[in-house]
């Protein structure tokens, strides 16, 4: 058969067959989804999975093998063993337990590292705090119990145990540090923004300060509302990190006819609102307490601690471990420190 | 209504597509045919059962009248009339009238002789309405995701689902689309205004002809795509921007369920600068 055109066409037909199959077959996903309502019929307030996502969620978020509870031993810790400053208290069985279980959940690797070995280092002085692993485990566990007790209206009864964020690493695989990124803080592909063109740095003024995430107007005309798109994009590169971080979509929290309207969103978002604010309290009053205790080795590029965003617990599900809990048998990583903030104005 | 004296030449009978000569005729200007009968049975069945939706649900302004589709649990079964069955029917009746319209169209086109252009270019039309009422709904399991009927709900509906897909403006067939949306909007608007301008000659000047016409753009540009050429390139822009609308919904789900921004990973990770 002879082609039509010249050999320039022919040349450039084929390119464009090869492109046009790279871009069908080799970015996207076949059509076996499931789908989840979230809202009232028609309003298009779904979320749809590919299956090989819902696939991965459950390979990455298995539970770690139980460790066997114990009968309690009818001695204090502190009765037996020295400079136990938060878990004093509790039953030296129980103790043991929970040890064993945080070497388990942060450092289960084998090595001379390992284990308990980690933190407490090889010398067999389990009292000693020379090891700065051991100083900031002593503060993530008092977290640990404040976010256990105190932030309930977001980690509900479920609650959070060191798994959670590690996962069975020494550092949580998903941490961050100050990045302000090119001068522009724009037009480059950022991760926070699920590598759309917004702020870099959206965790900066938002979880580690406390900037304002309502930059609609409430009024038809203008009316005093300083928010320019900066600040809009600031909070859309954020938004962005939320849905990504939970697996969801924006229609999971809003009905993006009226975003900031709170009588049309769903019940999430008061979650969301309370997240937000848990996590400024873990980035400021705890992983900034450890900014003279960790080494320089551990601090990011601008010499600051890592911190915790959504995905640090969530990794990508609506629930972390999607929902199942871990506290439980673990009474001990429950314990108040402060008040959780008022609810939001409904 | 009197009937001009050259058209009776064009009414011819036959040329319809079941053969016979059922419906062959015509009711003042209007062409029948047995097509003209099924779209007015589709119309007026999908009207009143809008308005019986309208008339069974708890407004009467008619912004806010919504017939919304079935939950997505019913899946891709048939659901009460009170809990989307109604936005089932009409989607029948609307598909039923839309399709009657075109084969009315083609039926014409063949009494007259001519080309099937028009038939094949609203066709596109339908093409796009079944996409998002039809196919996509089939795809994802569920007529549930499916727009719903409504003035503000639909605009509800488009607000939601772009948002599934965080940054709708990252999707690569909407970009297409938009960009042909745009660009058939200015050839129009050129060819417009230059007919206008050839056919209102300044004050003592005659009427100009296409080659004025010509000489305008070839002034502009160095070429002029011609009086045929540019009906071809109209067309050929306005059925784009309708196909690439309903390729970027129809990917948005069945074959990519992330946000679109994410999309472009592989543009980010191509070898060159990754």
């Amino acid at each position: 058969m002879k082609l039509p055109g010249g050999i320039g066409l022919r040349i450039g037909a084929v390119v464009a067959v090869v492109a046009a199959c790279f871009v069908i077959f080799g970015t996207f996903h076949g059509p076996q989804t499931k789908s989840v309502q979230h809202g009232y019929r028609g309003t298009g307030m779904d979320l749809v999975y590919a299956r090989a996502e819902l696939v991965a969620a459950r390979a990455d978020n298995g539970l770690p093998d139980a460790i066997d509870t114990v009968e309690p031993a009818g001695q204090k810790s502190s009765e037996v063993y020295q400079n136990v400053q938060v878990l004093g208290d509790i039953d030296v069985a129980e103790f043991n337990r929970l040890m064993a279980s945080f070497a388990a959940w942060v450092a289960p690797k084998d090595g001379p590292q390992a284990g308990c070995a980690y933190c407490h280092g090889n010398e067999g002085n389990f009292a000693s705090d020379a090891l700065y692993t051991k100083r900031v485990a002593r503060r993530m566990l008092q977290m640990t119990r404040h976010i256990n007790a105190d932030w309930q209206p977001h980690v509900q009864k479920t609650g959070v145990t060191c798994y959670t964020c590690h996962r069975g690493q020494p550092v949580p695989s998903y941490v961050w540090f100050k990045n302000p990124g090119p001068a522009s803080g724009m037009a480059v592909p950022t991760a926070a923004g699920g590598t759309s063109s917004l702020l870099t740095d959206p965790y900066t003024p938002y979880l580690d300060g406390t900037a304002e995430i309502r930059v609609a107007s409430t009024t038809a005309l203008p009316a005093g509302d300083r928010q320019s798109i900066k600040q809009t994009e600031g909070t859309y590169s954020l938004m962005m990190h939320m849905a990504n971080s939970l697996g969801v979509n924006c229609t999971y929290c809003h009905n993006t006819r009226a975003f900031s309207n709170w009588s049309q969103s769903t019940p999430q978002r008061v979650s969301a609102w309370y997240g937000i604010r848990m996590v400024r309290d873990i980035d400021r009053n705890y992983l900034e307490s450890l900014q003279d205790t960790f080494p320089v080795t551990r601090l990011g590029p601008h010499g600051d601690v890592a911190k915790v965003n959504c995905t640090t617990c969530h990794q990508g599900a609506f629930k972390p471990l999607l929902g199942a809990s871990m506290v439980g048998s673990y009474p001990e990583l429950i314990a108040s420190g402060s008040e959780p903030p008022k609810p939001p104005h409904m | 209504m009197a009937m001009l004296s050259f058209e009776r030449k064009y009414r011819v009978p036959g040329g319809t597509l079941m053969g016979g000569d059922l419906f062959d005729f015509w009711v003042g200007p209007f062409y029948v045919g047995v097509f003209g009968v099924t779209t007015i049975f589709f119309s007026f069945l999908g009207t009143a059962l809008i308005l019986y939706g309208a008339a069974i649900g708890p407004t009467w302004n008619v912004w806010q009248i919504n017939i919304a589709p079935p939950d997505i649990s019913y899946g891709l079964r048939f659901a009460p009339l009170k809990q989307g069955g109604l936005w089932q029917w009409i989607t029948v009746a609307a598909t039923g009238a839309f399709i009657s319209w075109a084969l009315r169209e083609v039926e014409i086109c063949r009494k007259l002789g001519i080309g099937l252009h028009v038939p094949i270019a609203f066709a596109v039309a339908i093409g796009a309405y079944l996409t998002l009422e039809v196919v996509r709904p089939v795809l994802l399991g569920a007529w549930g995701f499916g727009f719903p009927y409504g003035i503000l709900s639909h605009l509800d509906w488009v607000s939601n689902t772009g948002y599934q897909y965080l940054h709708f403006h990252y999707n690569p067939a909407h970009m297409l689309a938009v960009s042909f949306f745009f660009a058939t909007t200015l050839a129009l608007s050129l060819h417009g205004s230059l007919v206008l301008s050839s056919v209102n000659p300044q004050k003592g000047e005659p009427v100009k002809t296409p080659e004025h016409e010509n000489t305008v753009f070839r002034d502009y540009i160095g070429w002029s795509i011609g009086t045929l050429g540019i009906h071809r390139l109209g067309l050929f822009l306005a059925l784009s921007a309708g196909f690439w609308s309903a390729v970027c919904i129809v990917i948005s789900g069945p074959f990519w369920s992330r946000g679109w921004p994410e999309w472009w990973g592989w543009y980010l990770n191509l070898p060159i600068w990754r």
